[in-house]
């Protein structure tokens, strides 16, 4: 018995990183009994420290080359997913640190917030490494019921109530679609696992309007999860309403593994129905430009605008998408690791705004930071900056990766379009410019200032400009971790 | 061929220019103290025109090459480099930078007072940007350094401008963004098109497709067009000029709105010959419209920086008219003009800046009769408009004769046209020096008008040094551009001869790529 149960240990090495999150998560909860109410933040920093030993896991796997599917074909470990699995760190660490302040000033400080935040990332790690449709629909599950109940989670406030019910009922009705499709595809190819979809559609008639029907359902689920347009209607709502950390976590990480499973499917799996996919997704990613971009231009509030802008990011990413092979996928990998990054240091930089009283959520409340804390302004103009895609910031490298592989593949309409638009949204990022520079300060009103806040702000400032100058690193990085992919 | 010549210095010349400034922006973070930053900034531009010594005495203007270039591999997956180097072209630009900024930095010692240490981080990292824009030769750094620019211009403009800069600013920045984004998308058709280079100096021996060639002619067209400005894409210029401070509208005036000129010799005319020739009936309708209409537009100007935007279009039309005519007076005087015009007008609005900061009023009217209170200034800007106008002795005239010689080669009518453009200049400069210098003083707030002081006469002097230099002494600017604007006509003709490629065989290129 014991030899069987080491032998059994011994197989769960490639998902070691995941058990060590699920590990952590459970660990909060029981420790959260014994916490007192002073001292929740203990429990994030423990969160924190799981988070970067998974990280070391993953490492170690990565130096070690572990390579493979396990669990009958459900579960692959490959350079791609470990690629994601990092950026899932990332987010999750940031989230982390933007949280501990603010959860103490909404009087929300409870433990279930890390430990839900750790299971939504073990979900995205499994959506990562999913080798098969059943363990990839448990990943996103895991992944999107953790953060539903995170956009609910100030409870005394309608907005977040708001948030977190319409996230709930629109994303069930996102999944319902999903499963439809996956039931097609399974109907069609007979297995559930995704290369077992590739080795049939190498042989299938891929004129099957079945066929095109399973594809359309799982890109409309998957254009639901990283908020393409039109399956973006919840994405502002439910962006405002929930707690600032949590929009600025849910518009990294969870999109980010959205991307992962697009990119899984439809460039792995689905690979030979590019030439069809290819088109949606161009589509997709002009009217996703469009509307994210022009809509953005019109709000107020600074989380919509973020919304909005998060959609107009996703339209970059489809392009990249659309584009396919391995310089588009490795252009989307590394635009989602750039955003997540640079979307992180933004939604820092708001969450200072917020303080006991001041809610800090409109754009005209950023009036005169650049005089009332330097600092915080010159930050927010780097990110706003690299948002808007202006060299020597990060935001420019993803989009140059992105344009070009859209003209490499021949779609340089869409390119022209992407560029055009990002020229668009230089309108509503500047504009939070304008008021953090060129207006008065409304009234003297203090930051929050927490070295947790600090850490995540010096970390993806850091980050932006060090990508932006030298991109040879993560580049290369990317385009080595897409060959698990292809 | 153009080649890229190691620098021999033993010292990254180039490289310490670019990096100079910004390792001021970077020092001056730390710099609490508003007089401490501004002669940190002014220590800086110093040193900046002090390598501009060896830059130009040891620049060899009898060769077409690139001169003290670098190459280190920047992006290696992209075949990106920091290659970098200047000819005949570009040198006089680097060191028009570094002078203009030093003298943007003077101008503003007493006019900005309010969050001085980020103004000057503005400043030197527009320098840094400028000059690498001029010595960039790999597209992708170039693309860099052009949008990155944008940055601190837009800053300046929009926290130190006048009570309509939010307005200016973000119409500069949308407008040059929108075209520089376009160009971008060309730059990328033109690396898979050649087999995936950005190497600016391969890929002008590259012989792209003739409908490749229109297309990718049209994108960076719209990048430089804006820019430059010409007529119809210039109507950001007179906005920003202004509500910019006086710095601002020095830089802007005496080096940005030269990129989009410089862009087109080095780029444009160079890559895309055959498109540059299709092009060129309509650049020039376009320049002489341009000439026409700045000066009319100035007449009616009762602002004195307006007047000096649309004397700028004008200005700028005469460049472009000088650069398409492609011959070698009309290249060599659109270059020179384009130095002559960022002299010029960057001393008319040191000028404005002086008076403004004085009276806190730009119109026109409110002056009159200045010219027995304040009589350094009123000489200095008697100078400035003569040299405007083109008056022979100024650098202006010889710019403007070569541009006239090379436009009459190519059709007599341009040059024609210029003329009358010529006239309307002296016309609209002389009158505005008439009712801003002489008659009776109408506005009382002018009876204790304080000339020139000693920091503003230092700012100055070199501006008015080389009026009479190059005026009196042309081949000293010559001599250095000569080699190079030769070798690119050469090029442009030796290219046009040649058959391009079939348009067939450059569209497939432009998809296959790389």
């Amino acid at each position: 018995m014991p030899q069987t149960l080491t032998a059994f240990i011994g197989q769960l090495d490639p998902i070691a990183p995941e058990f060590l999150i699920i590990g952590v998560a459970l660990a909060i909860l029981v420790i959260d009994l014994f916490t007192d109410r002073k001292y929740k933040a203990v429990l994030g920093w423990i969160g924190l420290a799981g988070v970067i030993c998974s990280a070391v896991l993953t490492v170690q796997l990565m130096q070690e080359g572990a390579h493979g599917a396990f669990f009958g074909n459900t579960f692959l470990l490959d350079p791609f997913a470990n690629y994601f699995k990092l950026v899932f760190y990332v987010s999750c660490g940031l989230g982390i640190l933007v949280s501990l302040k603010y959860l103490e000033i909404e009087d929300i400080h409870r433990g279930e917030y890390y430990a839900l935040m750790l299971f939504a990332t073990s979900g995205m790690m499994l959506m990562a490494s999913a080798g098969d449709l059943i363990s990839l629909y448990l990943g996103l599950e895991l992944m999107a019921l953790s953060i539903y109940v995170l956009a609910g989670f100030m409870r005394r406030d309608s907005r977040s109530n708001e948030a977190g019910i319409k996230y709930l009922l629109l994303g069930s009705f996102s999944s319902g679609i999903m499963l439809y499709g996956m039931s097609l595809l399974y109907g069609l190819a007979g297995t559930t696992n995704l290369n077992g979809i590739l080795a049939f559609l190498k042989g299938a008639d891929l004129g099957n309007p079945v066929l095109f029907l399973a594809m359309i359902m799982l890109m409309v689920s998957f254009g639901f999860k990283v908020a393409a347009v039109p399956f973006h209607m919840w994405v502002p709502d439910v962006y405002e309403g929930a707690p600032t950390s949590v929009t600025a976590f849910m518009s990294a990480g969870p999109k980010v593994a959205g991307f992962a499973v697009l990119l899984r499917v439809f460039i792995h799996a689905l690979g030979p129905l590019h030439a069809d996919a290819s088109t949606v997704f161009a589509l997709l990613a002009l009217l996703t430009m469009a509307v994210g971009n022009i809509m953005a231009i019109t709000q107020t509030n600074i989380k919509r605008m973020l919304a909005y802008s998060s959609i107009a990011h996703a339209g970059y990413a489809l392009v990249g998408l659309a584009a396919g092979g391995p310089d588009g996928a490795a252009s989307v990998m590394l635009y989602v690791l750039i955003y997540a990054v640079m979307n992180m240091g933004a939604f820092g930089v708001v969450i200072m705004l917020r303080k006991a009283g001041v809610r800090g959520e409109e754009i005209s409340d950023f009036a005169g930071l650049g005089k009332t804390n330097k600092t915080a302004a010159f930050l927010m103009l780097i990110f706003l900056f690299s948002l808007t895609g202006i060299p020597p910031m990060a935001g420019f490298i993803g989009k140059f990766y992105i344009f070009k592989s859209a003209v490499q593949a021949g779609l340089v309409w869409l390119a022209v379009a992407g560029v055009l638009f990002s020229a668009v949204s230089a309108y509503f990022y500047l504009r939070v410019i304008m008021q953090m520079y060129m207006y008065e300060p409304k009234e003297e009103f203090s930051l929050v200032r927490s070295p947790a806040l600090a850490l995540a702000l010096a970390i993806s400032v850091t980050a932006v400009i060090i990508i932006g100058v030298y991109p040879t690193g993560v580049l290369e990085f990317a385009r080595a971790s897409v060959m698990g992919l292809l | 061929m153009l080649e890229l010549i190691p620098n021999q210095l033993g010292y990254p010349l180039l490289s310490l220019l670019i990096f100079l400034p910004v390792a001021g922006g970077v020092l001056l973070l730390a710099v609490r103290d508003a007089r401490a930053a501004r002669w940190t900034a002014l220590l800086f531009s110093l040193a900046e025109l002090a390598l501009c010594i060896p830059l130009l005495t040891k620049f060899d203007g009898s060769i077409p090459h690139m001169q003290f270039g670098e190459s280190v591999a920047w992006i290696k997956d992209w075949n990106i480099h920091y290659r970098i180097g200047v000819d005949g072209i570009s040198v006089l630009f680097v060191a028009l930078t570094a002078l203009l900024t030093t003298v943007s930095i003077m101008v503003s010692w007493t006019s900005i007072q309010d969050r001085v240490r980020e103004f000057m981080i503005a400043m030197l990292f527009l320098e840094a940007g400028m000059i690498g824009v001029f010595a960039a030769l790999d597209l992708f750094l170039f693309y860099v350094f052009w949008e990155a620019m944008l940055i601190p211009m837009y800053l300046l403009i929009g926290i130190w401008g006048g009570p309509n800069r939010l307005y200016a600013a973000i119409k500069f920045f949308l407008y040059t963004l929108v075209g520089s984004v376009l160009m971008l998308v060309a730059i990328l058709a033109v690396y898979f098109t050649a087999g995936g280079t950005f190497d600016v100096l391969q890929l002008m021996n590259h012989q792209f497709g003739r409908t490749f060639q229109l297309w990718a002619f049209a994108a960076f067209f719209a990048a430089f067009a804006v820019k430059v400005p010409m007529f119809p894409f210039h109507t950001w210029l007179p906005d920003a000029h202004v509500e910019a401070p006086t710095a601002g509208s020095i830089i802007l005036a005496g080096i940005l709105i030269k990129m989009g000129a410089y862009g087109f010799l080095r780029f444009s005319l160079p890559l895309f010959p055959h498109a540059a020739i299709a092009w060129t009936p309509t650049i020039m309708v376009l320049s002489v419209f341009a000439i026409i209409y700045g000066a009319y537009m100035a007449f009616a100007q009762t602002d004195f920086k307006k007047l000096i935007a649309y004397s700028s279009v004008s200005h700028m039309g005469f460049v472009t008219l000088g650069i398409f005519a492609m011959n070698s007076q009309g290249v060599e005087g659109g270059l020179l003009q384009m130095i002559n015009h960022g002299i010029s007008t960057g001393a008319l609005f040191l000028a404005v800046g002086v008076i403004y900061e004085r009276t806190h009023t730009r119109m026109i009217a409110d002056y009159g009769g200045i010219a027995a209170k304040v009589p350094v200034y009123a000489t200095f800007l008697m100078i400035i408009t003569l040299s405007s106008i083109g008056l022979p002795g100024t650098n202006g005239f010889i710019g403007e004769f070569a541009i006239l010689l090379g436009a009459f080669q190519y059709k007599a009518v341009y040059a024609v046209i210029g003329s009358i453009g010529i006239i309307l200049g002296a016309g609209y400069m002389l009158w505005l020096y008439q009712r801003v210098a002489f008659g009776t003083m109408t506005n009382p707030h002018n009876e204790h008008l304080q000339d020139m002081n000693l920091r503003e006469v230092a700012a100055a002097l070199p501006l008015v040094v080389l009026v009479f230099w190059i005026g009196l002494y042309p081949n000293a600017a010559f001599s250095v551009m000569h080699a190079s604007t030769e070798n690119l006509i050469r090029h442009v003709h030796a290219k046009t001869q040649a058959p391009a490629l079939p348009a067939a065989a450059s569209a497939a290129g432009a998809v296959s790529g790389n």
